[in-house]
């Protein structure tokens, strides 16, 4: 309590708690991991190969995003497709 | 009954070395038989900080390799009789560890000490692995930092799926120690506390040892800080750890500096 006043009247933030808490979310998920494959890479690298069975894909303009979360992790893979090349498809076919 | 002894902590510059020579020197003080062996192979320091780099004849990857025969590549201490060093090779790399190799070396080291303590390298590749392989027992050197802290806790997988022991479904018994603590920093909320790092990592605390200029001073002239700066508080805390190390119930407490009237007074004027 009295530290707590401390802090107040210094009017800076305690730093610790930060710490602790990020230790708490980041721990939980990779002991979860601890020697399993690591889906979202394994998601990600199976994605693209499918998508470039039908396009071909310019490295340079996937973009993979991963954010891990607590609860949920979000993969996010966002490909740019040439129009031109889809209408050439659709004529070959 | 020997046991083996694995000093690790993932992370780099916690305090590993520190902690060997000083729980090495604090054990044979006991009057136990003490060998502290260097597992970082290319990147020694054992021998520095305990005062030995200049009689280093042999090495371990030596012995591994059958060049010398184990008698002669230990190093005993100047100052304790009960305690020896094995050091590592600095030219060779750490591929030259075998695993084979390694389990004949502590085979050896069990018949003829009660403590086999082995410094690991940081990193968690093979010089690590070797240092915990053949471990019964482990002491994980955790700073109050987020890395370090993340660190030991891959390490702790480690040692329960990676040893021989954990292979065989027994287990490594494990022990925090806390390095570098301020406890005026934690009780200001600028450090993770004590509670808190025990909290994350589930482990049992095997003591706290503060930060203190003793540390520095004492890998400066090569001497265990337990033997240099008896009184000072990381040694205090050093020989509580050897102790709960033995069984000994030690209550657990941060060691403070004691400090005399002068150094008060001097300590006011600078501040």
């Amino acid at each position: 309590m009295s530290m707590g006043l401390l802090r107040l009247l210094r009017g800076n933030k305690a730093t610790a708690p930060v710490a602790r808490e990020r230790l708490q979310i980041l721990l939980a998920h990779e002991r979860g991991m601890r020697g399993q494959p690591d889906l979202l890479g394994v998601l990600r690298e199976e994605i693209l190969a499918v998508v470039s069975k039908h396009v071909k894909l310019d490295p340079t303009k996937v973009i993979v995003r991963l954010d891990r979360g607590d609860e949920v992790s979000t993969l996010e893979v966002d490909i740019e497709v040439p129009n031109d090349l889809e209408r050439k498809r659709v004529a070959v076919g | 009954m020997a046991k083996v002894l694995v000093v690790t902590s993932g992370k780099g510059g916690v305090g590993k070395t520190t902690t060997t020579a000083a729980l090495g020197a604090a054990l044979a003080q006991r009057g136990d038989k003490v060998v502290v062996v260097d597992f970082d192979v290319g990147l020694r320091n054992l021998d520095l900080v305990m005062g030995a780099e200049r009689r280093v004849v042999f090495d371990l990857i030596n012995v591994v390799q059958g060049v010398a025969k184990l008698p002669q590549a230990l190093i005993r201490d100047k100052r304790l009789e009960n305690l020896w060093l094995l050091p590592a090779s600095q030219t060779r790399d750490k591929d030259a560890l075998t695993e084979e190799g390694v389990g004949k070396v502590i085979d050896d080291l069990r018949t003829r000490f009660d403590w086999v303590i082995c410094d690991s390298p940081a990193g968690i590749e093979r010089g690590a692995a070797m240092a915990m392989r053949f471990a019964d027992e482990a002491v994980i050197v955790t700073n109050p930092e987020v890395s370090s802290v993340r660190d030991s806790d891959r390490i702790i997988g480690m040692l329960d799926s990676k040893t021989v022991r954990a292979e065989k479904g027994e287990r490594v018994e494990k022990h925090i120690l806390i390095t570098r603590y301020d406890p005026s920093r934690a009780a200001r909320g600028e450090m993770l506390t004590i509670d808190d790092i025990l909290e994350i990592l589930a482990t049992p605390l095997l003591g706290i040892i503060p930060e203190s200029q003793d540390v520095l001073k004492a890998s400066n002239v090569g001497t265990p800080v337990t033997l240099s700066n008896v009184d000072g508080a990381p040694a205090r805390a050093y020989i509580d750890a050897a102790r709960r190390l033995c069984g000994d119930t030690v209550k657990m407490q941060v060691p403070t500096e004691r400090k005399g009237f002068m150094d008060r007074l001097l300590r006011r004027r600078a501040a």
